[in-house]
């Protein structure tokens, strides 16, 4: 069965052809990400676009990512109080969440906002360079087009993202204390002091490391969809659609995996 | 040649660009079979063609865009397919690419846009020498004043030529044009036909012309090829192209308008 594969040119599907198209679509995902190792490593280099986008990024989605992760902090801590005064266990509240949001919420909903904000503008930008042939136009200037735009801007969410991510953590644990401060006194340093009792190195390492993964992932989607984007303006609209689609699809996926392990090497 | 009154010289004896047994197809679409064309040192060639016929795809085998099935195609002396990164990069700096949609980056305002590509290819260069490189391009097409506006702000015409602007600044040797006056109202295209031919003499280029306007191609062209069913039926003068007994070329012009 796997023999027709070698002929190309035969214009047959191997299974069908939704089935073929996706598995393509995996390998030329796959060819795209391998492209981007072999020429982020090769001269020139475009710092100053790199520190441009860098800007872009963390820029656009700062004011987002700062309501929402307080809000995320307040809500959060809310709806754990009643659970925890059961077991007349309120004093655990920083702790609990301190846990929550630096081993999860912070890396995870900075992500999806940024799948949502970044990933859809990188994928709508090269998707319109593309159908417009602005990208062919750089080829033709003698100037790599998957260098200057995709690689710095795989770099800038790299970067980027977990930078954000922090932040996204730092905020709602300070939402958290607001909350946890309208119902007893305590003071904000006496909370972080709590809300990190229980936090490891591994905890924090898992979390940036995830971080990055997931600005990449953001970054490299976004990137891929919009560089093959076809088919005029709806293409371009495809394009920022599937790209915030993917990738926070992937980022799921790529949480669970990394959760998988990290608790493997807790536990080890 | 001596009935268009050009001052330039064609060289006969040098052949810019090259292609034999052009083959392309794009899965069960088979665009270009069996393309041959010269094209000679400081000349200009039109290639006709109705549209979907596959000038633009040709034109972007000829820059190495697209990779021909099978053929030769020889730019400047190097067989294009046979070029990657640093040669091809090289030849590609040495032919301006005017698109169809003039793909001025929109991101940027008139004066990134021309100086992007000069900065990007030649180091070390100081702003001054940046600003007169821009200053001088913009003035060859006549808009020496849009310097600080955004590609959004422009007309068509406008953008057209910007786009060939930013082509001449790296001083390139053949120029392919693909429909400078497509959409374009007559006067423009007047205009942008003047221009061509100003590039011509000025930069003393060689171009192919991509066009299914006859008056572009009969003012700015000393040959005219004629691409109907991916092969070139007939190359010549105008004249010879259009006083021509074959049915498939006549049709062609009945539909157009000449002025
Ligand atoms: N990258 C591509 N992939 C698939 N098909 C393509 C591609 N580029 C061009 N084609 C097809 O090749 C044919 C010729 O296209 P081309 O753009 O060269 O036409 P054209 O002669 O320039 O027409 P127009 O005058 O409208 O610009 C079209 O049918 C087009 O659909
Ligand atoms: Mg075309």
């Amino acid at each position: 069965m796997f023999q027709n594969r070698i002929n190309v040119n035969s214009r047959k599907y191997l299974f069908s052809k939704g089935v073929d198209h996706y598995f393509e679509g995996v390998y030329k995902g796959y060819q795209f990400t391998l492209r981007f190792f072999k020429e982020a490593f090769k001269p020139p280099f475009h710092f100053r676009e790199v520190i441009n986008q860098c800007f872009e990024i963390g820029l656009k989605s700062l004011l987002l990512i700062t309501l929402t992760g307080f809000i995320v902090g307040i809500v959060f801590t809310k709806q754990s109080r009643p659970s925890l005064e059961n077991f007349g266990a309120t004093s655990w509240l920083p702790s609990l969440i301190g846990i929550a949001i630096v081993r999860a919420l912070g890396a995870l909903v900075t992500a999806l906002i940024c799948a949502g904000k970044v990933g859809s503008s990188i994928g709508a930008e090269l998707g319109s360079m593309k159908v417009t042939e602005q990208i062919e136009a750089m080829e033709v200037s003698a100037i790599n087009p998957f260098k200057y735009l995709v690689v710095t801007r795989v770099i800038a969410t790299t970067i980027t993202i977990p930078v954000l991510a922090l932040f996204c953590s730092f905020v709602a644990l300070l939402g958290s204390y607001t909350n946890v401060h309208a119902e007893e006194a305590s003071s904000l340093l006496m909370f972080y002091k709590n809300a990190f009792s229980n936090i490891s190195f591994l905890d924090v390492f898992s979390s940036v490391f995830k971080s990055i993964v997931y600005g990449f992932t953001i970054g490299i989607v976004g990137c891929y969809k919009g560089f093959n984007a076809t088919q005029g303006t709806r293409g371009v609209g495809r394009a920022a659609n599937e790209a915030v689609v993917l990738s926070m699809f992937l980022i799921f996926f790529e949480e669970v995996i990394i959760v998988q392990v990290s608790n493997w090497i807790r536990h080890f | 040649m001596e009935n268009l009154q050009r001052t330039h010289t064609i060289d006969k004896d040098e052949t810019v660009i090259s292609i034999k047994g052009l083959y392309k197809s794009f899965d069960e679409l088979d665009v270009l079979k069996n393309v041959n064309l010269d094209v000679f040192k400081g000349e200009n060639v039109a290639v006709l063609g109705k549209s979907g016929s596959g000038k633009s795809v040709l034109i972007k085998i000829i820059v190495g865009l697209l990779r021909p099935d099978k053929g030769e195609v020889i730019v400047l002396g190097k067989e294009v397919d046979k070029l990657a990164g640093k040669e091809l990069d090289d030849l590609r700096l040495r032919i301006g690419f005017s698109f169809q949609s003039s793909a001025l980056y929109d991101s940027m305002s008139v004066y990134q846009n021309l100086a992007f590509p000069l900065t990007m290819n030649v180091k070390h260069l100081t702003k001054k020498q940046v600003d007169v490189a821009v200053a001088e391009a913009l003035e060859a097409v006549g808009l020496a004043n849009k310097s600080n506006e955004m590609p959004a702000d422009l007309s068509g015409g406008q953008r057209k030529r910007i786009g060939i602007a930013r082509t001449l600044i790296l001083k390139p040797e053949i120029m392919l044009y693909d429909e400078p006056t497509s959409g374009l109202d007559p006067t423009t295209s007047a205009e942008i036909n003047a221009l061509i031919n100003e590039v011509q003499e000025r930069y003393n280029t060689s171009s192919v012309i991509i066009t299914h306007d006859l008056t572009c191609a009969k003012n700015t062209c000393n040959r005219v090829a004629m691409l109907i069913e991916g092969a070139f039926l007939k190359v010549g003068t105008f004249e010879e192209v259009f006083n021509t007994e074959d049915e498939q070329i006549n049709n062609f012009f009945s539909y157009n308008f000449i002025q």
